[in-house]
């Protein structure tokens, strides 16, 4: 299974470990052709700003948004953003999942978290019903999500902290900071899938 | 559900965020904006840059808060600012502040010729500068989160930079090649903790993320950086004492992004106007260099 991350800036390369672990071949993607052969994407956390600039400036805005027609996507907190249709400001976005994210929802990094949310679909992967540990570093929040798209976790307030629709994921934290990899298992099953539920 | 606060792992994370950017240096809001409007992924926010530092003398230290608000007030990404070796009480108004990192910096005239800020007292995370592997795990055991090499600051000469990450990445190299019974002798050799020496032959690289610092005025220097292994880059005077700051930052962070790709690289260092004036490390006095601050 090849799977690509997107290197333009943030933390690609904890997602390249964790997904190489699990048996995926890894692909950094810095330019449009680096998406050919590729059976997802992740879109790492990092700056939005930056990340959505350097797609620009490299021609990579319609392929992503090609590519996402009929392949997984996951974006991880600046991915997430970069995945919006609305944030309420003016940055580049793909604009592929229908939700309004909020930057920087929390505060600034004083105001960074980790806590233990309740993630009901992650028994796909693994049935041991246990709660995952997020980390929100200056993390958004998914303000509203519209459509055909699914809460996967909330915090307790009920603030909307993941969703998917179609193949896309949108997590404000990052899996990829910890050790725990049920989020990617999911995220490589929805590659391999071709159908939408 | 409790949340939790604070942690290293948060503190670490932040730094994880800004790797493959740049983090640059702006001593108004306008500068801020052209940084962001041109990609950094987080300002440092300061009186004077080194350069200038560096040409007027006095004693440098931490800037003034109102300045660093309306830093933090006019970009959404992150903004770090400078305290004092060892003034924990800076650091202390910092965090107070806001700030998303504090860097405790060479840069400004030290507080302390001893003692570094003891940073795992801090919400705030911290990054610090280091020459050698030592001192890098030296200020990790204190506590910060994230290092860069310290190069040469306001000279625009890369030539330390080089030194010291060739330093830290030569010594970790050195260090995944020992027998298990020679790294207690190696760690007393470089004054570190055994336990970060550990982690960090274990790792084979250093617990935190680690930026390159001090000098870097184009982009070919980024890229340079890049290649010998960094995780990302501090540009200081390089940008706002270059002829065209808005064009070069741009140009820069498209360089740590494609630095493998020299055709981009020779694209993107087109035409990019006067670069900084630098000052030869060699040439300078032994009094005027910075990097040897810090213990």
């Amino acid at each position: 299974m090849n799977i690509g991350v997107l290197a333009l800036q943030g933390d690609f390369l904890e997602h390249q470990k964790m997904l190489e672990r699990l048996g995926a071949r890894v692909i950094q993607v810095r330019l449009p052709q680096h998406l050919q052969d590729l059976d997802g994407l992740i879109i790492p956390g990092g700056e939005s700003t930056t990340i959505g600039k350097l797609a620009v400036e490299f021609g990579l805005m319609e392929p992503l948004r090609a590519f996402a027609q009929d392949h997984a996507i996951w974006g991880t907190c600046a991915g997430a953003i970069f995945l919006a249709r609305d944030i309420g400001r003016d940055q580049p976005l793909l604009g592929v999942m229908d939700i309004t994210v909020e930057r920087n929802a929390f505060g600034r990094q004083v105001d960074s978290f980790a806590t233990d949310l309740d993630v009901p679909v992650l028994k796909e992967v693994d049935p041991v019903d246990r709660p995952f540990r997020a980390v929100f570093i200056r993390a958004p929040r998914i303000a509203k999500a519209n459509g055909t798209t699914r809460l996967l976790a909330t915090l307790a307030d009920g603030t909307i902290v993941a969703v998917r629709q179609n193949r896309w994921l949108a997590t404000s934290f990052h899996p990829e900071l910890t050790g725990d990899d049920r989020f990617h298992r999911y995220f490589m099953e929805m590659a391999l899938s071709k159908h939408d539920h | 559900m409790e949340q939790e606060t604070g942690s290293f792992t948060i503190k670490k994370g932040l730094a994880q965020m800004l790797k493959g950017g740049v983090i640059m240096d702006v001593v108004t809001p306008e500068h801020a904006r052209i940084a962001e409007d041109a990609g950094a992924c987080a300002v440092m926010a300061l009186e004077r840059v080194p350069a200038d530092i560096r040409a007027q003398g006095g004693v440098a230290r931490m800037s003034d808060p109102e300045l660093i608000h309306q830093i933090m007030e006019a970009v959404t990404i992150p903004v770090m600012a400078k305290a004092r070796i060892g003034h924990f009480v800076e650091a202390q108004i910092l965090e107070a502040l806001g700030v998303d990192y504090i860097d405790e910096s060479e840069v400004l005239t030290p507080a302390d010729e001893e003692h570094h800020i003891y940073k795992h007292a801090f919400k705030v995370p911290f990054v610090c500068g280091c020459r050698n592997l030592g001192e890098a795990l030296r200020r990790i055991g204190e506590g910060a989160a994230m290092m860069r090499t310290k190069g040469e600051a306001g000279t625009g000469d890369v030539v330390e930079a080089v030194r010291h990450a060739r330093s830290v990445l030569g010594d970790i190299r050195r260090l995944q090649n020992l027998p298990d019974e020679e790294v207690m002798a190696f760690a007393k050799e470089l004054g570190a903790p055994y336990e970060l020496v550990l982690e960090t032959r274990e790792l084979g690289r250093l617990p935190v993320v680690n930026f390159a610092a001090g000098g870097i005025a184009t982009p070919a220097d980024a890229a340079l950086m890049m290649q010998l292994g960094v995780d990302g880059v501090f540009v200081g005077s390089g940008i706002f004492k270059s002829g065209d700051p808005a064009k070069r930052a741009a140009a820069i962070v498209k360089a740590v992004t494609h630095y493998n790709d020299p055709h981009i690289l020779a694209e993107i260092s087109r035409n990019l106007g006067e670069p900084m004036v630098g000052r030869q490390v060699s040439a300078l006095p032994e009094g005027e260099l910075l990097a040897g601050r810090g213990w």
